[in-house]
This record gives structure tokens, C-alpha cells and sequence, in this order.
């Protein structure tokens, strides 16, 4: 299904990519802009179905996109919000993750965009009200949390980055060349071995799975 | 650690400060006040009617110019006394007289701005200042003990004698209150200014600041000049590798080529990125020094515990000092200490930043042993500030760093 999709990124350069990308695949750009302040118009002008949006902008060159993808986001519950990063730290992700909401949220290293094919299944994922981790955020996440993860197995342990990237369990399982029955069994563990108390599918999982990593 | 001054350890410590010396301590200095601004009001005042009356007959010069060098020994004096609540240094601001004798001294004092700076404050501490203290100290410590006494034998009175009970434990932080403030106003005053002898060594200090402040500022430059630039292209790059690598088919050579380039533009960009990470944390600009400080431990192969609690934002610099002192301790802890966690803890105590490193390795570190440490101590002290390490063999090692946040 096409998507209006619109995207804020202050090189021009990376952001006629962008356009060639989203475009190529089907998907309509109605604007695509280069700083923050545009960005908030322009989501009130076009009303799209996703917003893509880079991190660092003008004005202040500071976290300006991240913080006008938030608050486009708390203006309207509804937006899908795709950031796209040059950033590991997890403090950029955490304010982003702290929205939580029923929308679709995606958080994404630049450099993943040059895997196409990958980046636009994101934006559609996204904009389906899915949330999206860059691996090497999750990577991080799991990094800083060493003492409950030690009960994992790790098998289990593989299975909860994807969890936490934002992969559904059958996408899990094709990712593993492993059956979804068997998916299924390593959520179970993992999340009873983390006592966590989800519905073992969907947004909300990977929202609480990420709360788990970052708390 | 210590505190350096009366208000300090007020602030730091509000009950335990009850216990120490400052309460006496500002009782001295406001005591002393008012012994010092009566007797110089009275030899003052003599001294210029004398000069005024004996005008006529020449002499008079002489009390006169008695009057207008008096603010040199009153300052001199003030200097002393504010040691009594504090304890940094306060130099003499004088140059050493070019000539030997009395006229060659006459000449560099009646020359110098401090002399009459000094004289400036003499007549304000002598018109103003000196009967504050007075009504300070009667209201703090005498109105209280007058209230308490006076009912004796008056059953009706009692509730005077509550009053008085409760303005009563006030009067130690009223006295150090006005006490601060007095020492504050006599330290700038009396202070030695731009040029002034004592001030070479705040001169020294300032410039080596700046040379850290200019260096901070270049490592933001180049890390906005690779984001803008290097970074910013390789990822274009990337996704025009990934556009063309869609026209192509994935088993071809020319296919094969591509997708092998897009994987190096990747490395390069992962490359850049921690690059620009360890030339300046952008987080720490955009999030400040707590967030700065926990995306560093999420990256430290010792577990970290992260207690920083700060009420708002510090100075750039001071962010940035204390950044980089916690990056470089961590550093250490994974590179030498053989610890199984790490703790990073941050505090304000009023105007100090007090940081702390701990780990619960092998200890002994040594700050002779690498340049690590010594490079540490060089930027705390290029920001004022003091580090002290605890490592004895065995363990554990605690870093300590304190940095004043004006």
C-alpha cells in the first residue's frame, strides 16, 4: 500500500536519496524538508501517514528532530514516527521510547538506508504501528543489563534482540531458520525468566521488553 | 571534604554545620567587625577634623593624608580577618615600592587604584557595614535572650519566652548568613585585580582555562565538521550503492561488487562514528552530563551502577571536564583493574561538582605509572579543581574529583 510519507533531513544530497528510495518503491513524498520547524508545518499541511525524520537539524543543529518528531507525535497520538539516527547512545532512543503510545515507533541508524530494500519494509512496518530498534541500540541495551540476562540461554538471548528490534515471532523464526512453535517456546521462557507480563505479541511486547533493557 | 568557606559549609551541611566552627567563626568575624569599624571610625574622624582645623597652618597635610591612606591598613586588616570564614587566599594587592623610605612607599600607594579602592571600602564599611554587623548580632543572639529573661516573675508572658526559644537556634545561620555576605563583598573589593601583583596567578590559571575552553570548542568543530561533511556523504553513498544495487542482479559480478562496496562504506561510517563519539559525545551537548555519562556505561564491559543526580545543567566546561574524567576512569577500570563492577556517582554541593569513581579490583593505581591518570589531574586542575585517588594494593580504588561550577 503506498504510503505519504514525510521527511525531514537537512542534507540535500541524502535527502533527494531518500526521496529516490521511498519513491521507487511506490511511496508518495509530499514534503521533504530541512529543518525542524518545517517539519511541524508540514506534518500540519499534509496530515501523512509516516514521518521520517534525522535527529541533528537546524535549527539549534542539537537533538531538533528528535524533538519535533515528539512533539508532532504527542499533537497526534496517531503518527508514525520514524527517526533516523547517526547515533548509538541510547539517551537519543530513550526519549523516543518514552512516548510509548499504540503508534508506531522506529528508531534506525542512518547508515541502514543503504539496505534498501530493508529500510523501506521499516517505514511500512512503522507506519503499520510496529516499533522498530536498530540492532546495535538493542546491542547496547543488552549490554548494560548483565546480571538478569545471565539466566538466558543463548539461544534466548538471540531471540530477545530480535524481540527488542520489534520483529513479530514468525519473522523471528524465518530470521533463525528455526519453526514458530519453537519462537514461540524461547518467548515464554524469556519472558517468564525476565517476569515480565505481556501478551506474548505485538507493539506493546517489544515497548515492555525495552522498558525491561533500559531500567 | 572541607568546606572553604562559611556559606559553603551552611549550605553543604545545614544541621552538621551546627556542630563545627563556622557558627563561632562568623560570630568572631562579626565581633571583630564591630570592634575594628568602631575604632577606625573614632581614629578616623579625629584624624580629619584635626586635618580640617589645623588646615590653615599647613600641618594639617599630614592627618589628611593619614586619612587617605587608612583604607591600606584597614584592608590590610580586613584581609586577615576574612580568613576567619574564608579559608581560600586573599593576596595583598600592593606593589613592592620602587624607591626604599617613606617617600618612595608615599609615592607607589598614592599611585595605586587599590589604595583608593581601598579607601572606598574603608568609607563604606565605616558608613554602612560596620553598625550591620552591630544590629545582626543584637538581633540574632541578644533580642532572643531579652525575650527569654524579661518574663521572669510575669505569668502573662510566657509566650515571649516561646519566641525566644525559637529565634534563639536561628542566630548561627543569621550571623554566617550576613557573615558570607560581608566576606563576600570585602573579597571582591580587596581582592587583587587585573595586573595586580596577586593576580598573576589567577592570570595563569584563567589562560590555561581558556586554552581548555578553546581546545573544547575545536573538538566540537571537527566533530559537527565530520558529521556535516564525511559522514552526511558516506551514507548517501550508501544508498545510492543500495539504489543501484537494486537494477542489479544480486549474482552477477558487477552485483557482487556492489554489495561488497556498500559493506565498506558501512565500516567507514561505523568508523566515523566512533570517531566523532571520542572527539566530543554529541549526547553530551543535546542530553547533558547524566545521560552523557550512562551511554558511557552502557558501553563499558565492567557492569557500572550510576547514581548522578544533578539539579539542572552544569557549564559547558565543567560538563565536559567531568565527561571525560569519568571516560578516561572507566577506561582504566576495564583496561587495568581486573574489577567485576564499577560505580560512577555525581553530586552538587552548592557550587561543586564532586565526582566519584570506584571499583572493586586489584588497586594500585598508580598516577607515576601512566599518563592516563596524570593526563586526568591536568584537566581537573585546568578547571580549578582537585582529584584524589585511593588505590591501595588489593584494592579498591576510589577516584575522587572535585570542580567548582562558576
Amino acid at each position: 500500500m503506498p504510503l505519504n510519507v514525510v521527511l525531514a533531513e537537512d542534507s540535500p544530497l541524502l535527502r533527494d536519496g531518500l526521496i529516490g528510495v521511498l519513491t521507487r518503491f511506490g511511496h508518495r513524498v509530499p514534503a521533504a524538508v530541512g529543518d525542524a520547524g518545517a517539519l511541524v508545518a508540514a506534518v500540519r499541511e499534509h496530515s501523512p501517514d509516516i514521518v521520517v525524520t534525522d535527529v541533528r537539524m537546524p535549527p539549534d543543529n542539537s537533538d531538533d528532530g528528535l524533538r519535533a518528531a515528539i512533539a508532532l507525535r504527542r499533537e497526534r497520538p496517531a503518527l508514525p514516527v520514524l527517526v533516523l539516527s547517526q547515533y548509538i547512545e541510547q539517551s537519543y532512543a530513550a526519549h523516543l521510547l518514552d512516548l510509548g503510545g499504540d503508534s508506531g515507533i522506529g528508531y534506525l541508524l542512518k547508515d541502514r538506508v543503504g539496505d534498501v530494500a530493508r529500510f523501506v519494509d521499516a517505514v511500512a512496518r512503522v507506519a503499520a504501528g510496529a516499533t522498530v530498534m536498530d540492532p546495535e541500540v538493542v546491542r547496547q541495551l543488552l549490554r548494560r543489563r548483565h546480571d538478569p540476562l545471565q539466566r538466558l540461554t543463548p539461544r534466548e538471548r538471540e531471540v530477545l534482540s530480535l524481540m527488542a528490534e520489534g520483529h513479530s515471532n514468525a519473522s523471528i523464526a524465518r530470521e533463525l531458520f528455526v519453526t514458530e512453535a519453537a519462537v514461540n517456546k524461547h518467548v515464554g521462557g524469556i519472558l517468564r525468566k525476565l517476569d515480565l507480563h505481556v501478551d506474548g505479541r505485538g507493539h506493546r511486547r517489544v515497548l515492555a521488553v525495552l522498558a525491561h533493557l533500559r531500567a | 571534604m572541607p568546606s572553604r568557606t562559611a556559606w559553603h559549609a551552611l549550605a553543604r551541611h545545614p544541621l552538621g554545620f551546627l556542630a563545627s566552627q563556622w557558627p563561632w567563626r562568623a560570630l568572631a568575624y562579626l565581633l571583630s567587625g564591630v570592634a575594628l569599624g568602631a575604632v577606625a571610625g573614632v581614629v578616623l574622624l579625629f584624624l580629619a577634623a584635626a586635618g580640617l582645623v589645623s588646615l590653615a597652618v599647613a600641618v594639617g597635610a599630614v592627618p589628611l593624608l593619614g586619612v587617605a591612606l587608612s583604607g591600606v591598613f584597614v584592608a590590610r586588616v580586613e584581609r586577615r580577618r576574612l580568613r576567619l570564614v574564608d579559608l581560600d587566599p586573599a593576596p595583598d594587592p600592593h606593589r613592592r615600592p620602587g624607591r626604599p623610605g617613606l617617600r618612595g612607599w608615599l609615592e607607589t600607594r598614592l599611585r595605586e587604584p587599590a589604595t583608593w579602592r581601598e579607601l572606598g571600602f574603608t568609607a563604606v564599611s565605616l558608613s554602612a557595614l560596620w553598625w550591620m554587623d552591630l544590629l545582626v548580632l543584637g538581633f540574632a543572639l541578644v533580642l532572643p535572650v531579652f525575650l527569654m529573661t524579661s518574663p521572669a516573675g510575669d505569668p502573662g508572658a510566657w509566650p515571649w519566652l516561646v519566641v525566644g526559644l525559637f529565634l534563639l537556634p536561628a542566630a548561627p545561620y543569621t550571623v554566617t548568613a550576613w557573615a558570607g555576605a560581608r566576606a563576600a563583598l570585602t573579597r571582591s573589593a580587596l581582592a587583587p585585580r587585573d595586573g595586580e601583583p596577586g593576580a598573576e596567578l589567577t592570570e595563569v590559571r584563567a589562560s590555561r582555562a581558556r586554552l581548555v575552553d578553546a581546545f573544547d570548542a575545536e573538538r566540537r568543530r571537527i566533530e559537527r565538521d565530520l558529521h556535516d561533511g564525511a559522514q552526511q556523504r558516506l551514507v548517501s553513498v550508501s544508498v545510492m550503492l543500495g539504489m543501484a544495487l537494486l537494477d542489479t542482479d544480486p549474482g552477477s559480478p558487477a552485483g557482487r561488487q556492489l554489495a561488497a562496496a556498500r559493506g565498506e562504506v558501512a565500516l567507514a561510517v561505523d568508523e566515523l562514528r566512533e570517531l566523532a563519539r571520542g572527539v566530543h559525545p554529541k549526547a553530551l551537548t543535546d542530553h547533558g552530563l547524566a545521560a552523557a555519562v550512562g551511554n558511557l556505561t552502557a558501553r563499558s564491559a565492567v557492569p557500572v551502577t550510576v547514581d548522578v543526580r544533578l539539579p539542572y545543567r552544569l557549564p559547558a566546561a565543567v560538563e565536559s571536564t567531568a565527561y571525560f574524567v569519568v571516560a578516561e576512569a572507566l577506561a582504566n577500570v576495564t583496561r587495568h583493574s581486573r574489577a567485576s563492577r564499577a560505580e560512577v556517582g555525581a553530586r552538587l554541593e552548592t557550587d561543586l561538582l564532586v565526582l566519584t569513581v570506584g571499583d572493586d579490583g586489584a588497586g594500585g593505581a598508580d598516577p607515576a605509572g601512566g599518563t592516563g591518570l596524570v593526563g586526568l589531574a591536568d584537566r581537573v586542575a585546568a578547571a580549578d579543581g582537585r582529584l584524589r585517588l585511593s588505590s591501595p594494593a588489593g584494592g579498591p580504588t576510589l577516584l575522587h574529583v572535585e570542580i567548582p561550577c562558576r
